[in-house]
């Protein structure tokens, strides 16, 4: 399990290594920042000069160097729209996106594992149609436009929830609906095969034979092993689910990081908009990471690779 | 001895899109306290789902019938869905032919093992992971407590049917079950396992049904045999005298697949039994074997019983007499394949 986890660790530096260098990139990807930063009236005199002040004016790799050093020591520079550090920004955003994220996953996990168990359990009845019914709506429906239609519903014809804001709980069922609804599919579906597979095997068949009860096949034998597949995929989901967020806290206008990636992007605030991705993708290596180990300590058979 | 399973006329049917298929058509047999009964047949012959359909295991979508099947003096067709989990893996017990998969991966080989006397026998923790040690230990594996906490992809085949086996045990079951035990294992470890059955068996005295399709075995451990064809049981006896004198052309024809040393000679070929076995969808009236029967006739295509040709040696086979007759003497050698399927 050691040897596990320290392979895993390393690979999880190595891609953040990778994905930081990508990001470092976006920021040369439309054209030269410092002139675009300088806005459209600037001379070359201003331009040189906050070329000067952002250190665009050293090589590209002393910029990256100097800038990885920052991040990993929480260290963004200034915001340039709002003239304050931008970590200050983040810290103070963030924790409406994890809400979000969290609440939007555990509502995803509650809503799609039970479906999925009865999915399986009556294969081919009504439950299962309704539940193939419910992930194909779910796959096939813009967040955005199932957010409006929410918002449309429960802030205005039934006005019994906020439709905007993020200064109580209220303000944030609709978005985790909407965000856990997204990610609700695939759980489901990925339970309901796991499930069906694991139940015609023939350690279940061995655990039938023993006198199990079907509540201890189906909790005990059954599910642990469907788990596993969930498990990867959650960590996955909880990665889009940040993404997703910029475009759900845009739209509920939550003052959330997701936000303030829009925000910032149609400012071109660029060491923003690097923070923020590169903050949202170490976080995604991260959970990808705890996947593997919660995997492995599910799984035994991984422990060894 | 006393009886420990009676089964009558056991039926298992399977609705399918283009008829029922009746994969076990009527089966009798009983077996007694530390007898040994083997039900042999070739692949699709109904005998792991006899096996199932005792347990009452079988897929949902197959049905059960039987006159009767008496286990331990109760009537198991009468126990509801939660009486017959009180005998499973307690009083009647199975051994499955995949022991590599047979074992959930995700759990210890000691939780496996104690959590059926622990639902069975109202036994403390220590005394279920004591009794796990003993059996783990009778069943030849070594440094069994540190077993207990290892996983079942750290055992090889032979060790996981060795645990299979102990966990079959657990609650000191009247009858166990045991379809193709040593199938998927090598020949060095089936000869071990076949043993450790036979031991075990005598020392908890037990009721044992072993599903083969192997001869092999039938002759090693059997006392008893049953031979199935197309879901029925075309041939019973001691196991002596179906290997003495086996009267229907079916099994005549199994004998004939076995090379015998001495007699069998090198490059000679062995024998086959022409033909397929019959579509076991619909009803079927006559002999299941008349179409690859070299002896058939039409007497065959009437309905036929099951009788004794001695006593305790029962064939399903109109001509029964007659097939014994022919073969006599010359026996076994080369009666069937001369014949061209029908």
């Amino acid at each position: 399990m050691l040897v596990y986890t320290a392979k895993r660790l390393l690979l999880a530096i190595l891609v953040s290594l990778t994905v930081s260098a990508l990001v470092f990139s976006l920021l040369y990807l439309s054209g030269d920042p410092a002139t675009a930063l300088a806005g459209e009236r600037a001379n070359e005199a201003d331009i040189q000069a906050i070329k000067a002040a952002y250190g665009f004016d050293q090589p590209v790799y002393v910029q990256y160097f100097k800038w990885l050093g920052g991040a990993v020591q929480g260290e963004f520079g200034q915001s340039v729209y709002f003239r304050m550090p931008v970590i200050d920004l983040i810290v103070e955003r963030l924790p409406v996106t994890m809400m979000l994220g969290v609440s939007a996953m555990i509502f995803a996990l509650v809503l799609a594992i039970p479906l999925g168990v009865l999915a399986a359990m009556y294969q081919n009845s009504l439950i299962d149609r309704a539940a193939l019914l419910l992930a194909v709506v779910g796959q096939a429906m813009p967040s955005f436009w199932f957010a409006l239609m929410l918002i449309v519903v429960f802030a205005y014809w039934v006005p019994i929830l906020p439709a905007s804001g993020s200064d109580s709980w209220e303000h944030f069922v609709l978005p985790t609906i909407v965000l856990g609804y997204y990610a609700t599919p695939a759980f489901m579906r990925l339970t309901r095969t796991g499930l069906l597979d694991v139940l015609s095997s023939d350690y279940v068949r061995t655990a039938r034979a023993k006198g199990l009860s079907p509540a201890m096949v189906l909790f005990k034998h059954a599910l642990r092993n469907a788990i596993i597949p969930v498990v990867s995929l959650a960590a996955v989901q909880f990665g889009f689910m940040l993404t997703g967020s910029i475009i759900i806290e845009t739209v509920f206008a939550l003052h959330g990081a997701g936000f303030l990636a829009w925000e910032s992007i149609s400012r071109s605030d660029f060491p923003t908009v690097q923070a923020v991705l590169l903050l949202f993708s170490w976080f995604y290596i991260i959970l990808t990471f705890l996947a593997d180990l919660l995997n492995a300590w599910l799984n035994p058979r991984i422990r060894v690779a | 001895m006393t009886t420990t399973l009676s089964v009558e006329n056991l039926r298992v049917s399977i609705p399918l899109s283009a008829g029922v298929l009746h994969a076990v058509r009527g089966i009798s047999f009983e077996v007694a306290r530390g007898e040994t009964l083997c039900l042999v047949g070739e692949s699709g012959c109904g005998k792991s789902l006899t096996s199932l359909a005792l347990m009452n295991l079988l897929p949902s979508r197959a049905k059960r019938e039987a006159d009767r099947i008496s286990f331990d003096g109760a009537d198991l067709l009468k126990l509801g869905e939660r009486g017959m989990a009180k005998v499973r893996g307690n009083t009647m017990a199975m051994i499955f032919q995949e022991p590599m998969t047979s074992l959930n991966p995700a759990y210890t080989i000691g939780n496996q093992l104690e959590e059926g006397i622990r639902l069975h026998k109202n036994v403390s923790a220590k005394e279920a992971r004591e009794r796990a040690i003993y059996l783990l230990e009778k069943v030849g594996i070594t440094a069994a407590a540190s077993r207990l906490g290892q996983y079942p992809h750290q055992l090889s085949g032979g060790l996981r049917q060795r645990v299979m086996i102990a966990m079959a045990l657990m609650c000191g079951p009247d009858l166990l079950i045991c379809d193709e035990p040593t199938t998927a294992l090598d020949v060095t470890i089936q000869a071990q396992i076949l043993h450790l059955i036979k031991d075990l068996q005598r020392e908890f005295d037990m009721a044992v049904i072993l599903i083969t399709h192997d001869l092999g075995v039938v002759a090693r451990v059997a006392d008893r045999v049953a031979v199935m064809y197309a879901g029925e049981i075309i041939e019973s006896g001691v196991v002596g005298e179906i290997f003495s004198r086996p009267t229907h052309p079916y099994t005549q024809g199994l004998m004939n697949c076995i090379p015998v040393p001495g007699k069998t000679r090198q490059g000679e070929r062995l024998g086959t039994i022409p033909g397929i076995v019959p579509s076991m969808i619909g009803e079927m009236t006559g002999c299941a074997f008349a179409n690859r029967c070299a002896y058939a006739q039409d007497i065959c295509l009437q309905p036929l019983t099951t009788h004794d040709i001695v006593p305790g040696h029962a064939v399903r086979c109109a001509r029964a007499e007659e097939v014994l007759a022919l073969t006599a003497g010359s026996n076994q050698a080369g009666t069937i394949q001369s014949g061209s399927p029908a």
